[in-house]
């Protein structure tokens, strides 16, 4: 995080002296596959461009077995000696527990119409980025050793032995898919590429490999609450500056419930909005937010973490994260719970949280305090998304809104993958935004809503420890944008989503550093009138306003 | 696997199938084996591979429910929910499946991804992958039923219905069936698009190009009876019809091509149930498109849901009790 904060201040981008490539260069993609066929490709560890395995003192925090030193370009990965037991075990057991591994094993035609639709394909070329060809990499171990063609003809049957060598291509391709769930939708079978790199992903966790990037947030996760480490005494720390600053700004003064027994609503989010830059708005706008509708809520430092590592670690680990929320919503004694603006903290919620840790029958069903709106599509897992929870407000006119306010910004959103494929939440964000902004140009449609692309950095990878594979798989977005700015002049992506908020901001500080990243309710705090407000001059980002705000002024007229 | 040996191997194995049946009938006069006992078999294996692979895809359980959402949730009332592309009921799930295995509706949106200098990437409509399957798949099932005057008489009336639609353009003699054409012309389609496209050619496998021209070799084999070397189909329908009433009847002079093209078929029922050909009966239990998107509001049952070791409220403030005291955050207990 310190390394996206320092290169944001430089003239020349940043990432383009580490890497040493102009975009223009690193651009160029060369989509021919090999002579060779892909079976015959090693892989290649590439200098500052793989992940780091997971650290020996995390993997004990969460009893994963195998910890080990160990890097990937090393020829020895310390493999348990009976690594090919181990694994073919855990694929035999996964085999029979999952319909989905099964299928997705069983019935694709390689019909390739999934082939240039994976970020990663399009910015890098390499052909085992194909989601097809990525999914084959196990896939032709299933056919070896589950199948009876397999058995019998071997390659001919598209089969191939269990090596080392596999072991190794499988951790490379599994930590260059985001888990987007892009490819997904445009199979005509619906195969999942997620769904096969999860299952991957567990198995080589069987033979203790994983990443440090998504293990050490798993760590950190499970002891403090969320995926920084961040201690609670520092979380109070932090929300108090942020209350003080909001204060500055606007001169209103509010509580910092936290951790507050009896509270109507938990309030969680993804721990960027502690301490990420873009998140830290975020904070200061919902502070705002929810003081001038008066919500009884509280935040809590148990769970400081809306994100959910788990779901790039293995199955397990998702329940494991995931259990602190209901737990302290009960020990709270709060009637229902609140989530902010995170991705795949949603689809773990939506798709997994009532299943692994449900039912939560000490909870109330979800009720708007403000609106009575039941939020009947919530009323089983009692978990409402907060832009479900202001589109309702704004419909129902209970909020004063001022869009002149974000004249200073011209914006386009990005749909995140796990709230657009694994959930479908389109609308309420549109809804919000263009009730708060009057300047708000979409992205081509072939790259928004479902067909949304990842920021390059889900499921664990999102960081520059990978940088050129980050950047090229960022590539597809950040031209959107681009495309964007340019023909609109648009000078700030909005969206959903910690990852979201940190990898565009990497992403678009090289491909295309004028615009800026931000979230939805930071534009949403900046355009409400409120009852009593000062003069200002800046927005809650400290960035000049076009005009500067009247109180009781909207869009300088008397309101 | 190269390209080259994916490629040959697979012609080569239908090439060798044809022979084989040559051989067969015209050198060993196994006309009873070719003519029934093989037939019967690759049924056999058909019927009962399919219904075992099924039985055993539905025993797996279904832990989470992860629809694929293509559209706009139901969330509040006033936003208008997509009811197809993102239901929240089994019949809307139903209507989805519909969309997907009777117009491919996945397939339909796809496009071409291109990067242009710039850099600029750019989406361009590319839907002929969709147009050759849908028409490969459409022909196929007319052939299909098309065939079902062998089997019943009086021949039944939507099947000659079916024919005459089928040979609409009244042209040559006897009339040419639209759906033959389009049967080659999408296979052939779909072939070369795998022997051209280079990123398709290094995906290819054996089980990719062999049932390509295996469906090749049934379409030239029927074409060529049916157009060009005419056979005995009197005699045909006496066998068809002994087959389907488990009297199976030899007669003579039915001609070798026929029996050629019976091996292929045969060989293409028993090749099925083991091979990506499944995709058929698979979609359907597809769980990212075949059950709805309501897992907020309905518990979904993972049947292997098992306890875990969590970190809990009271260890963490054991853990963090001095820190929360002095930070004035409240507490559980005390000391």
């Amino acid at each position: 995080m310190a390394e996206v904060e320092k290169k944001e201040e430089r003239e020349v981008p940043y990432y383009e002296t580490v890497l040493g490539a102009s975009p223009e260069k690193l651009a160029t993609v060369d989509y021919k596959p090999p002579a060779k066929p892909w079976m015959d490709v090693p892989p290649k560890f590439k200098k500052l461009d793989y992940l780091n395995p997971a650290k020996v003192k995390w993997m004990k925090v969460i009893d994963l077995p195998f910890p080990r030193e160990w890097s990937p370009p090393d020829e020895d990965w310390k493999l348990p000696e009976n690594w090919k037991e181990i694994f073919l075990n855990g694929m035999e057991d996964r085999l029979k527990r999952f319909r989905s591994f099964q299928l997705f094993m069983d019935i694709c035609v390689r019909c390739g119409a999934c082939a240039d639709k994976c970020q990663f394909f399009i910015g890098g070329g390499d052909p085992k980025n194909m989601p097809v060809l990525r999914a084959e990499l196990l896939r032709s171990i299933y056919r070896r050793y589950f199948t009876t063609s397999g058995k019998i003809l071997g390659k001919i049957a598209g089969a191939r032995e269990l090596t080392v060598d596999v072991i190794k291509e499988l951790f490379k391709y599994s930590f260059q898919c985001t888990e987007c769930r892009r490819c997904s939708v445009f199979c005509p079978y619906g195969i999942d590429m997620a769904e096969i790199t999860m299952i991957a992903r567990e198995l080589l966790l069987l033979l203790g490999m994983h990443v440090n990037w998504a293990i050490e947030p798993v760590g950190k996760s499970f002891l403090t609450g969320n995926h920084m480490g961040l201690l609670p005494h520092t979380i109070k720390d932090f929300m108090d500056e942020y209350r003080d600053e909001l204060e500055k700004i606007t001169g209103f003064k509010v509580d910092v419930p936290m951790n507050r027994k009896g509270a109507e609503i938990l309030y969680i989010v993804p721990s960027g909005d502690f301490f990420d830059e873009r998140g830290v708005i975020l904070t200061i706008a919902t502070l705002l937010y929810f003081y001038h509708i008066g919500l009884d809520y509280t935040w809590s430092t148990y769970t400081s973490e809306g994100g959910n590592f788990g779901l790039f670690t293995s199955h397990e680990m998702i329940k494991r994260l995931n259990a602190k929320m209901y737990a302290e919503a009960k020990r709270l004694k709060v009637k229902w719970i609140l989530g902010g603006e995170c991705g795949h903290m949603w689809r773990v919620i939506n798709q997994y949280m009532g299943t692994v840790n449900g039912p939560a029958d000490f909870l109330e069903e979800p009720v708007s305090p403000i609106t009575g709106t039941k939020f009947e599509n919530a009323k089983d897992t009692k978990m409402v998304h907060i832009a479900e929870f202001t589109a309702d407000l704004i419909r129902h006119g209970k909020l004063k809104l001022d869009p002149s306010r974000n004249d200073h910004v011209i914006a386009t959103y990005h749909d995140s993958c796990n709230p657009s494929r694994a959930m479908g939440l389109f609308e309420e964000p549109r809804y919000i935004i263009k009730n708060v902004c009057n300047n708000f140009y979409e992205m081509p449609e072939s790259c928004i809503r479902e067909k949304t692309f990842c920021c390059g950095g889900g499921a664990g990878l999102g960081t520059d420890e990978q940088l050129e594979t980050l950047l090229r798989g960022n590539f597809p977005r950040s031209n959107a944008t681009k495309h964007v700015h340019e023909k609109f002049g648009v000078n700030r992506l909005l969206c959903m989503c910690a990852i979201d908020r940190a990898v565009l901001s990497m992403g678009l500080s090289y491909w295309c550093p004028q615009v800026t990243v931000g979230g939805v309710h930071e534009l949403l705090a900046n355009a409400l009138v409120i009852p009593g407000e000062s003069p200002r001059t800046v927005d809650l980002r400290r960035q000049p306003l076009k005009r500067p705000i009247t109180p009781g002024k909207i869009a300088g007229k008397e309101a | 696997m190269s390209f080259g040996l994916s490629f040959w191997v697979s012609l080569i194995a239908v090439l060798a199938l044809i022979l084989v049946a040559w051989v067969g009938v015209e050198g060993a006069k196994l006309n009873f084996l070719f003519g029934a006992i093989i037939p019967y078999v690759a049924i056999a294996i058909f019927v009962v591979g399919m219904i075992y692979r099924i039985l055993k895809w539905a025993s797996i359980p279904l832990p989470f429910r992860i629809p694929t959402t293509t559209g706009q949730q139901k969330s509040l009332p006033w936003i208008k929910q997509n009811k197809i592309e993102n239901p929240s009921t089994a019949l809307g799930a139903a209507i989805r499946m519909v969309f997907e295995v009777l117009l491919f509706r996945s397939l339909f949106r796809n496009m071409r991804t291109e990067l242009r200098p710039g850099p600029r990437l750019s989406f361009a409509s590319a839907k002929w992958l969709w147009l050759a399957a849908l028409a490969f798949h459409y022909s196929f099932l007319i052939i299909l039923i098309r065939h079902l005057r062998l089997f019943i008489e009086p021949v039944p009336s939507p099947v000659k219905f079916l024919e005459m639609i089928d040979s609409f353009f009244q042209v040559w003699v006897p009339l040419v069936y639209i759906t033959d054409l389009m049967l080659i012309g999408a296979v052939t389609y779909l072939l070369l698009r795998r022997v051209f496209i280079p990123q398709m050619r290094y995906i290819s496998l054996p089980s990719d190009y062999f049932p390509l021209f295996l469906i090749l070799g049934i379409g030239i084999t029927g074409g060529l009876m049916r157009y060009f070397y005419k056979v005995n189909v009197v005699g045909i329908k006496e066998l068809t019809m002994g087959l389907i009433n488990f009297s199976p009847k030899i007669p003579e002079g039915i001609g070798v091509l026929f029996y050629i093209h019976l091996f292929l078929v045969s060989t293409l029922f028993a090749y099925f149930p083991f091979s990506k050909l499944m995709h058929m009966a698979g979609v359907f239990l597809s769980p990212t498109r075949n059950i709805a998107n309501n897992n907020r509001a309905k518990r979904h049952i993972n049947p292997w849901n098992y306890p875990v070791k969590v970190h809990t409220y009271e260890e963490y403030e054991d853990d963090y009790r001095e820190f929360m005291k002095d930070a004035g955050l409240p507490l559980e207990k005390e000391d």
